[in-house]
């Protein structure tokens, strides 16, 4: 269960992010969640929408660089130790984590974990081994 | 024409023209003065090297008419250079000028295949600029239907390419690519459109960008070379052989000569062109150093054609940067960059001092291709870009990636190089 993810290339401008948000925003786009990694020079940020191939289409159409790629949602108890147990499963299976990123949707008790990894297939089968809840898109975008 | 009799009639053309500087510009009369020389001391075409060279700055002097050989009655037609670093250099045209320029470029788009069933698409720009007009004489004495649409307006480029089913066109290299953006944009494909090839001069380019013109055009792209001191386009235009360009040398003699000790080097070495007109009437130019890099040919041709072929013009004498000590030539950074799988050709060089030492920093466009969610994988394609760029000069540059189309481009000659550095 891959959730589509949404990046976009920043350049290190003013105002280059309130510019992808601004166009977002025009559009209606809601963000479930996100996360940017920064260089000295550039930037990526990292977008989980309800509807990623509008959001590509919107972004593409305003001059950005995107790209849409996978990455699994995982749930995390809400408790210290809670994504240790995840990482656990992982680092057993061998699967390196690229990035990965946290956040706290209003209407659930748990943290949601967004994961990178260079392998999805096998760290689906290691999470799940590892009996970690993961999160399908619907159940994604409706929280 | 056999080399002997271009040989002799080149020779013939220098004595008269020479004869005709020294009468008619007062400037000439006073170089060869310093240099004790008379004109009758010029009797072979080895005798040329013992002519002064002239150059932009000397040219300007006489602005706007002091170089003109022929009284203003005679000059039907005025052109100047751009002016970018200073007044702009008049050229003046006689009738048999304007005669001489139409045959040359009519030669210039023949190896393009230009015929009288051509639609030619004329995006140089109409007006002071040479490329225009120059364009517009050589297609009138070809009998091709000539579309003077002149440089600008994208959209409405593509309208009448579309239209008038042109087939072939005329323009920068840079902007010919801007074309092709916009058309995709548009959701035109150019490709499919009749256009059978191109003629791309008026700024430096490369074989890379040539291949991405006939990729995203798919037509025949060749180098056209002129300068607005010499005559405009149509000083030289390559064959669809595409090894180097047909200089038209019985009209324009060319030699070589290093920019450093100013001699005169062998065929085949890379040096500045200097160019003499041997048969204008309204501005003859004895031995003007164009400030371009380039390195004659003069093997025979697959084409058949016996003139020199001069190198695709590798850099500007002037536009030499000195980086650490080390001379760079923007095009070698250009073909680092472009050897790079999947990078558009829209780049800038900045050269920086800071603390008392040369910095460069290129910076190249982002594409679609090679954008990836991981700051990793973008690190790895920065450094090779650098790696690339370091193999290419021996010095180590900067890569920053910008965002697609945030480099300015321009639709005439493309400003490549920000020298930041207060040298002067």
């Amino acid at each position: 269960m891959k959730v589509k993810q949404i990046s976009v290339f920043l350049e290190n401008r003013k105002g280059r992010l309130y510019e992808v948000l601004n166009v977002l925003a025009a559009e209606q786009i809601n963000i479930r969640a996100l996360s940017i990694a920064d260089t000295a020079d550039f930037g990526i940020l990292r977008l989980i929408v309800p509807d990623p191939d509008a959001a590509k289409r919107i972004l593409e159409k305003g001059g950005f660089t995107v790209k849409e790629n996978n990455v699994i949602a995982i749930e995390v108890p809400d408790r210290p130790g809670g994504l240790v147990s995840v990482l656990k499963a992982l680092q057993d299976a061998d699967i390196n984590v690229e990035y990965l990123y946290a956040f706290v949707a209003k209407s659930h008790k748990d943290a949601i974990v967004v994961i990178r990894t260079e392998n999805n297939d096998g760290a689906l089968k290691a999470l799940k081994k590892g009996e970690v809840k993961v999160l399908s898109s619907e159940e994604l975008y409706s929280m | 024409m056999p080399i002997g009799e271009l040989r002799a009639l080149q020779r013939d053309r220098l004595r008269a023209v020479v004869k005709r500087a020294y009468d008619m510009v007062p400037y000439y009369r006073k170089s060869f003065a310093d240099a004790k020389l008379r004109p009758e001391d010029i009797k072979s075409l080895d005798d040329i090297r013992r002519i002064p060279f002239i150059t932009k700055t000397e040219l300007r002097q006489g602005y706007p008419f002091g170089m003109f050989a022929v009284p203003m009655e005679r000059i039907v037609e005025t052109h100047t250079s751009s002016g970018t670093t200073g007044k702009p250099v008049v050229a003046g045209y006689t009738r048999n000028d304007i005669d001489l320029w139409s045959e040359v470029m009519a030669r210039a788009l023949s190896m393009a295949g230009a015929t009288e069933k051509d639609i030619i698409q004329n995006c140089y720009g109409y007006g002071l600029f040479t490329g225009g007009l120059g364009v517009h004489y050589g297609g009138h004495r070809i009998g091709a239907t000539v579309v003077p649409i002149s440089a600008g307006n994208t959209k409405k480029q593509l309208e009448i390419m579309l239209d008038f089913q042109t087939t072939l066109i005329t323009c920068t290299p840079s902007y010919s690519l801007y074309l092709a953006e916009v058309a995709e944009e548009e959701g035109v494909d150019l490709r499919k459109l009749s256009l059978k090839a191109g003629c791309f001069g008026a700024e430096m380019w490369t074989e890379k960008i040539r291949e991405e013109i006939e990729r995203r055009l798919n037509l025949l792209a060749l180098n056209i070379y002129g300068l607005t001191e010499i005559i405009g386009p149509g000083v030289a235009h390559e064959c669809p052989e595409k090894c180097g360009l047909h200089i038209f040398e019985d009209h324009f003699y060319p030699e070589i000569i290093s920019p450093e000790t100013l001699e005169v080097l062998p065929d085949g070495e890379r040096g500045e062109l200097v160019l003499t007109t041997l048969t204008r009437e309204g501005m003859p130019m004895l031995r003007f150093r164009t400030r371009d890099i380039t390195a004659l040919r003069r093997e025979p041709c697959s084409c058949g054609r016996t003139l020199v072929r001069m190198e695709r013009i590798t850099g500007r004498s002037d536009d030499m940067l000195k980086i650490r000590g080390v001379i760079v030539f923007p095009y070698q950074i250009e073909k680092a960059i472009l050897e790079m799988k999947g990078i558009e050709p829209h780049y800038q060089i900045i050269v920086t001092r800071e603390h008392h030492l040369d910095e460069v920093e290129v910076q190249v466009e982002m594409s679609k291709k090679l954008f990836s969610d991981e700051i990793r994988k973008i690190e790895e394609l920065r450094r090779k870009i650098e790696k690339s760029i370091e193999e290419a000069i021996g010095l180590r540059a900067k890569v920053s990636l910008v965002e697609p189309k945030s480099l300015p481009r321009s639709e005439g000659k493309a400003k490549r190089v920000i020298d930041k550095r207060q040298l002067s």
